[in-house]
Formats: C-alpha cells, sequence, structure tokens
C-alpha cells in the first residue's frame, strides 16, 4: 500500500521536472540565441551611430572639401575640415611602424620557427607574449619620456611631440604580434618539403626563403596587413607623444595629428552636441572604421583563399 | 651529359654556408630585440617610480600635491569596473560561444555571427568608446559613470571570451556528451552539468585574459570623458569613477607642467603591471594545471 503512493508521488514528481525541463529545453535556445545576437547589434550599432552622424556632418561639410582639403581647423570663425592632415598623420606613423614591425617581426618568425631549438623556443616565445599584453598607455609613456628624449640626441631638430617616436614605439608594440603569426603560418609548412630541399643540398638560409616563406606567404602577407590595421587604430600612443598640431606634411620630426588622437582630443573638449565640430568627430570615426574593416576583410580574405591545404 | 659542376658547387659552399650563418645569427639578434625592449622599459619604469611607490601612495585619494598623491581613486575605480565587466562579459561571452557550438546549425546565421566576432576584435578601441559615448553615456543618459565604462568595455573585450570559450567547449570530447545522453539526459541538462564543466577551465582563461585587458585599456574610457580629477572614491556602479590607465594618461601628459607627475605615472605603471602580471599568472596555472584531463 504504502509503495503505491510512493511511485506515484516519484511519477508526479518525475512529471513536473520533465516539465521543468521540457521548459528549460525549449526556452534555452532563444535565450542563447539571444546572447549571441547581441554581437550583431553592437556592429550595427557602431555602424548606425557613426552613420547618422557622418550624414549630418556631410550636410555642413561637402565630401570633396572633407578628403582633399589640406586645412583642419575646427575650431574659430572660419573653421575648416579637411581631413588630409590627419590622413598623412596616420599613414605616416602606421608607415614607420610597419617598417620597425615587418623585418624585425619576421626575422623573429624565421628564428623561431626554422632556427630555435625546442628549448629556446619555449623561453622566447613567452617573452614576446609579454611584450605583446603590455597596456598601450604603457607605450606612450615610454615614447614620450624615454624614446623621444633618446632619438633628439641622435635627429636633430627633432620636436619634442613628433611622430617618429610613436610610429617606431608602435612598431616596437606590433612586432609580437606579426611574428606570432607569421610563426604559425612558417609552422604549418610540412617537414617533408623542406627535407626535400634539404637532401638537395640546400642550406637553412635557402630552404627558409625558397620553401617555408613561399609556402606560408599567405598567413605572413595576412600578419601584415592586420599589423597595420592594429597601427592605424592604436591611439594612446599616438595622443601622447605626436602631439595635436594638425600639420599637413611629410617631415617626420614635426608634430602629427592621428585620426585616433583627433578624436581624443575633440571628445576631451566637450565639443556642443549639434555643432560641426561634434559632427566632425564621427566622419572621423567613420573613415577610421572603414579603413580598418578594409585592412580586417583583406586579411581574413588572404588567409581564406590563399591557405595552402598540404 | 654533365648537369652539375661539382667544381662550382665546392667553390660557391663557403659563400653558402657562412652566408647562412650570418643570417642565423642576424635572425638571433632580431628576436632578441623585443626581449632588450621589455628590460630597457622594465627598468625606465622602475628607476623612474623608485621612492615613489610606498602604503601612502596606494591609501592616499588624488591630490595636486605630487608628494601626497595617491591612487586609491583609481583602485577603487578599477575594482568597481570589473564589478561590471565580469558578469557581463562572462553571460554574453560564454552565452554565445555555447550557442554557436552547440546548438547552431552550420547555416548562414552561424556563419555570420562567426565573421562577426571576428570583425569585432579587429574594430579599433577607440571606435568602441564612440559607441559607448553615443549610446550609453549620452543616449541612455547615464552620464560616465562606472556602468556606461563597464558596459563599452565589455562590448571590447567579447571577443576574447567568446573564442576562448567555444575552444574550450569544442574540446569536450563527444563520448562525453554521448555517456550524458545515454542516461537519458537532455542537450540543456548535458550541457549544464556535463559540458560546462569540463570546459570551465578554458573558459576562465579567457575570462581572467578579457578581464586584464579591460584593466589596461585606455582609449575607449579617454572618450567617454572619464575624468582624473579630485572626484570622491566610487560606491557603487552609478558613481562617476577613474581607473589606473587613466592616472597614467593624465600624469603623462601634464608632465610636461609639473615634472615630478612622470614619477607618478612610473608609479602607477609599476602597479598597473604587477597586477596585469599576477592576472596572467594566474591564467597561466589553471590552463596548465588543468590542460588535458581527457
Amino acid at each position: 500500500m504504502e509503495k503505491t503512493v510512493n511511485v506515484r508521488e516519484i511519477i508526479k514528481k518525475n512529471k513536473s521536472t520533465m516539465n521543468l525541463s521540457r521548459i528549460s529545453e525549449k526556452v534555452m535556445p532563444k535565450v542563447l540565441l539571444g546572447i549571441a545576437v547581441i554581437s550583431i547589434l553592437t556592429t550595427i550599432g557602431i555602424i548606425f551611430t557613426l552613420l547618422a552622424e557622418t550624414i549630418e556632418f556631410f550636410k555642413a561639410v561637402p565630401f570633396i572639401e572633407f578628403f582633399t582639403g589640406t586645412v583642419l581647423k575646427p575650431l574659430g570663425d572660419n573653421a575648416q575640415f579637411g581631413v588630409l592632415p590627419l590622413l598623412t598623420g596616420t599613414v605616416i606613423s602606421s608607415v614607420i611602424a610597419m617598417l620597425v614591425a615587418i623585418p624585425i617581426g619576421l626575422m623573429t618568425a624565421i628564428f623561431l620557427s626554422e632556427y630555435a631549438s625546442e628549448k629556446l623556443r619555449r623561453f622566447l616565445k613567452p617573452i614576446l607574449e609579454i611584450l605583446a599584453g603590455i597596456p598601450t598607455i604603457v607605450y606612450g609613456f615610454f615614447a614620450f619620456t624615454f624614446v623621444t628624449p633618446l632619438l633628439q640626441k641622435i635627429v636633430p631638430g627633432l620636436e619634442s611631440t613628433n611622430i617618429l617616436s610613436p610610429g617606431i614605439v608602435m612598431g616596437i608594440m606590433i612586432i609580437p604580434m606579426v611574428a606570432s603569426l607569421s610563426e604559425d603560418a612558417m609552422s604549418s609548412v610540412p617537414n617533408a618539403m623542406r627535407e626535400g630541399a634539404l637532401g638537395l643540398g640546400s642550406t637553412k638560409l635557402e630552404v627558409t626563403w625558397k620553401v617555408v616563406i613561399p609556402a606560408a606567404m599567405s598567413g605572413i602577407v595576412a600578419s601584415f596587413v592586420l599589423g597595420i590595421s592594429r597601427a592605424i587604430g592604436e591611439t594612446m600612443i599616438v595622443t601622447i607623444a605626436s602631439g595635436s598640431s594638425k600639420n599637413f606634411t611629410f617631415d617626420v620630426t614635426q608634430s602629427m595629428q592621428t585620426m585616433t588622437a583627433y578624436i581624443v582630443e575633440v571628445t576631451g573638449g566637450e565639443a556642443p552636441a549639434g555643432s560641426t565640430l561634434y559632427y566632425s568627430l564621427y566622419a572621423v570615426a567613420m573613415t577610421l572604421f572603414v579603413f580598418t574593416l578594409i585592412m580586417n576583410l583583406i586579411a581574413q580574405y588572404i588567409s581564406r583563399k590563399y591557405r595552402e591545404e598540404y | 651529359m654533365k648537369y652539375i659542376d661539382s667544381a662550382q658547387v665546392q667553390k660557391k659552399m663557403g659563400v653558402r654556408l657562412s652566408t647562412n650563418q650570418f643570417a642565423k645569427s642576424l635572425f638571433f639578434l632580431a628576436t632578441i630585440f623585443g626581449l632588450i625592449v621589455l628590460v630597457v622599459l622594465i627598468y625606465r619604469v622602475f628607476a623612474q617610480s623608485l621612492g615613489w611607490i610606498d602604503l601612502d601612495f596606494i591609501m592616499n585619494k588624488l591630490s595636486t600635491n605630487p608628494e601626497r598623491a595617491g591612487i586609491m581613486g583609481a583602485i577603487m575605480g578599477t575594482l568597481w569596473l570589473m564589478v561590471v565587466v565580469a558578469p557581463v562579459t562572462m553571460i554574453l561571452g560564454i552565452g554565445t560561444a555555447i550557442y554557436l557550438e552547440e546548438y547552431a546549425k552550420k547555416g548562414r546565421l552561424s556563419s555570420f555571427i562567426q565573421t562577426n566576432i571576428a570583425n569585432l576584435a579587429g574594430v579599433p578601441s577607440i571606435v568602441f568608446g564612440i559607441l559607448g559615448l553615443t549610446v550609453f553615456v549620452r543616449g541612455a543618459d547615464l552620464g560616465n559613470i562606472v556602468l556606461a565604462g563597464g558596459l563599452t568595455m565589455s562590448l571590447l573585450v567579447l571577443p576574447v571570451v567568446v573564442v576562448a570559450s567555444q575552444e574550450a567547449i569544442r574540446s569536450v570530447p563527444g563520448y562525453l556528451r554521448e555517456a550524458s545522453y545515454g542516461m537519458g539526459a537532455t542537450k540543456w541538462q548535458t550541457i549544464k552539468k556535463v559540458v560546462l564543466p569540463a570546459s570551465i577551465p578554458g573558459i576562465m582563461t579567457g575570462v581572467i585574459l578579457a578581464l586584464s585587458r579591460a584593466i589596461g585599456e585606455t582609449a575607449p574610457l579617454v572618450v567617454i570623458g572619464i575624468p582624473a580629477l579630485l572626484i570622491p572614491l566610487p560606491d557603487n556602479i552609478f558613481d562617476k569613477f577613474t581607473v589606473l590607465p587613466m592616472q597614467i594618461y593624465y600624469w603623462t601628459i601634464d608632465s610636461a607642467l609639473v615634472a615630478e607627475y612622470a614619477n607618478l605615472a612610473a608609479a602607477t605603471i609599476v602597479i598597473l603591471l604587477f597586477v596585469l602580471f599576477v592576472m596572467n599568472s594566474i591564467a597561466i596555472i589553471i590552463r596548465n594545471k588543468f590542460q588535458r584531463r581527457f
């Protein structure tokens, strides 16, 4: 008698938990989908906020004037909004950074993947990771208080804020990224190819240069493109060490402003909402976003399209 | 017929070998370059902070007098920021990863979400700052409070958590799931009781790395307009706040006016690097301790 009651209770209990789990079975996928969609909403949010205010900006300033104007004077009565000074500042600092990061990063990758012993690689890779993990604000401090005074002793006429020093420090910051992505690409080249070339009597350098690098080319180029994208979007190093002069020049000893540093300056200055200065913030940010997005898409395309299948 | 002139090969051999040797040393020097910079950077910062870090520096509030200025406000601000960033990134990041790995059919939507996350990881952090400024600070009219800064930071570091969690979930072997189904468990029960516990070490490593990224990131907070002025210590997520990197930023740019500020910036950098070092060590310990139990 007692047992029957117990079984019934168990069935009843089971049914209620079954119902509960049936509900969570139905609900959880939808909840998780909702969470996953937030990343898409973030992208839409970025594009929408940038686009809406950028359209307002181009109502006040003609498209042509923005992209061909060589004068950027956002304050005062005769405000002029040419983005070229910011574009040259951004491009020059990125070029300097890549002149540092590409050769050193690639050589580091070659050494780690082709020459270093397993033991040495296990020691060196974590050090590179530390270099990659240092916050950019620390690099900015380093550029401003150490690299610039050091360079001033070597380069005559170097201003206390200039584009050269942050460019170099940005390059140092990007080295680990180029090195580790290139090394991944080179390590995935199968050993059979190396051994084939070594068996024909090639030296290690010849194997690296004529077999490994061509085979890993897509990954290496993708790492360069990602490095450039990183340099274009980098903010704190240039904000601190390159000053805020809106010079349209190619002289690296002078102070120049990048797109990112301009955004920092305008947001710090409490631009009144609705003014052209305020909208220019979004136009510059949109330009920056489009530039880096194109770079990232190119990098993804290269590494997907030209991935060698061994 | 003779294809190879052995005399020619012999003659070139020496040059080829020495070129190889030269290249090897060159590549080694390039590798060491990073190490040298790291040593110089850390040495400089430590040397400059010497005599400026003591208990007073950590416990004092901000002051215009460099001798009395401390970073308690920035430390509290960083802690409060974590109170927002940690739960938000964990819910969003792990949730997204579970959906993509366990529920999503390999179709348009899941590959779209996947591509989207990869692209978000490449968006400059300052653009996230503008998003936060427009949507949270001005749009939702929150002002530059902990909540607004935390939500902005969460979106920025989200891709780190998603990618790490996906990898952790993917590495849980199929037979564990099958055993769970065999016992009559449903899909969600299997995820909750089997997959998630097994992948927690990998997920936690990702979460800690994301948090340390959020602690060191400056650009979005500058854009949002986080002050480093004399503000009261934050008490909850609706207070104004400042963080360690912002303190470093303002002291660095003001060091042109007051030379001692450079030393304060260096001292704050030492504290920041120490915090990041501890967090990364914890991540590495978790990763090594729980690696490959299957």
